[in-house]
């Protein structure tokens, strides 16, 4: 079946806690001057109609109001 | 008034709600998510807990199941639904309710007791116990919600746990019959454990159904 990734973030502007803390960790391990980290998911899965896949994100895979999301075509790209 | 509170699996705070429904004068069942009957029900609770295990966002696989749909279609006609925590974020997900609940911004999961204000300016003491409570809704519809009198419940002013828009810790629907806040008005309902707060979040929502 083709395979797809789809990568979900927070949108922009919205306060990602998990981002900044990562960020804030970084100083400490010597990582200077990476910034603007966000922290997002990543969902891999196999997809017998892959049309359907904007319409399986809209539903439950990300939350429109707060996610946005890009869908990866593993297979068609190789 | 008979109260129909759901359960799923992962659900944990269904059983203090129906005591909160007995405690505050009606009658209470459990509805099990696969159960598509309401029948007999006037007013539904949708309770606090880990539905499916909160796996992807909170609240987003229960509001699937078929106890939901159901709910979906008795919230469309009027019918009083409360949804405390979890069952806050469920009524967002599903969209019966605005905006979404996101990672508190501390980043630690809260437990304590904090006051309430209510839409009449009453303070309520309740307790609050999550790690994903930070309502937010974009600015447009945190104006309209204001304007149209949707802003339930604010944490009372400096009580703010988790980074709230506008303070908000409960919204309502437009119509008014559907009732969400992440605080647990089910705990606060006996002397023992301090306050009795939590009863007049239930009896708001039955007269809710009462004047449907």
């Amino acid at each position: 079946m083709p395979r797809a990734r789809v990568l979900i973030r927070p949108k922009e502007g919205i306060l990602d806690p998990q981002g900044k803390a990562v960020e804030r960790a970084l100083p400490a391990l010597g990582f200077e001057g990476i910034e603007h980290v966000r922290v997002g998911r990543m969902v891999e899965l196999e997809a017998e109609d892959p049309e359907r896949l904007g319409e399986l994100c809209e539903k439950l895979l990300a939350n429109p109001l707060i996610e946005d999301y890009e869908i990866e075509q593993l297979d068609g790209a190789a | 008034m008979r109260w129909g509170v759901l359960q799923f699996p992962g659900s944990c705070d269904e059983r203090d709600a129906l005591a909160a429904c007995e405690r505050s004068g009606g009658k209470a069942r459990l509805v099990w998510h696969e159960e598509r009957d309401l029948d007999g029900i006037d007013a539904v609770v949708v309770p606090g807990g880990f539905s499916y295990g909160d796996y992807l966002r909170a609240g987003a696989i229960a509001r699937f199941s078929p106890a939901m749909e159901s709910v979906s279609k008795f919230a469309a006609t009027g019918g009083p639904v409360l949804g405390i925590c979890n069952g806050f974020q469920v009524l967002c997900e599903a969209g019966l309710l605005p905006g979404s609940l996101l990672l508190n911004e501390s980043m630690r999961f809260i437990c304590r007791q904090l006051d309430l204000v209510d839409a009449g300016g009453e303070r309520l003491s309740i307790p609050a116990k999550h790690g994903e409570g930070r309502y937010f809704a974009p600015e447009g519809v945190l104006d309209a919600l204001e304007a149209n009198g949707q802003v339930a419940y604010r944490y009372a002013p400096g009580q703010n746990p988790n980074g709230s828009a506008r303070d908000i810790a409960g919204v309502r629907n437009q119509t008014g019959n559907v009732v969400g806040l992440m605080p647990h008005p089910e705990h606060a309902v006996d002397p023992l454990t301090g306050s009795t707060d939590g009863l007049r979040v239930f009896e708001a929502v039955a007269a809710a159904g009462v004047a449907a």
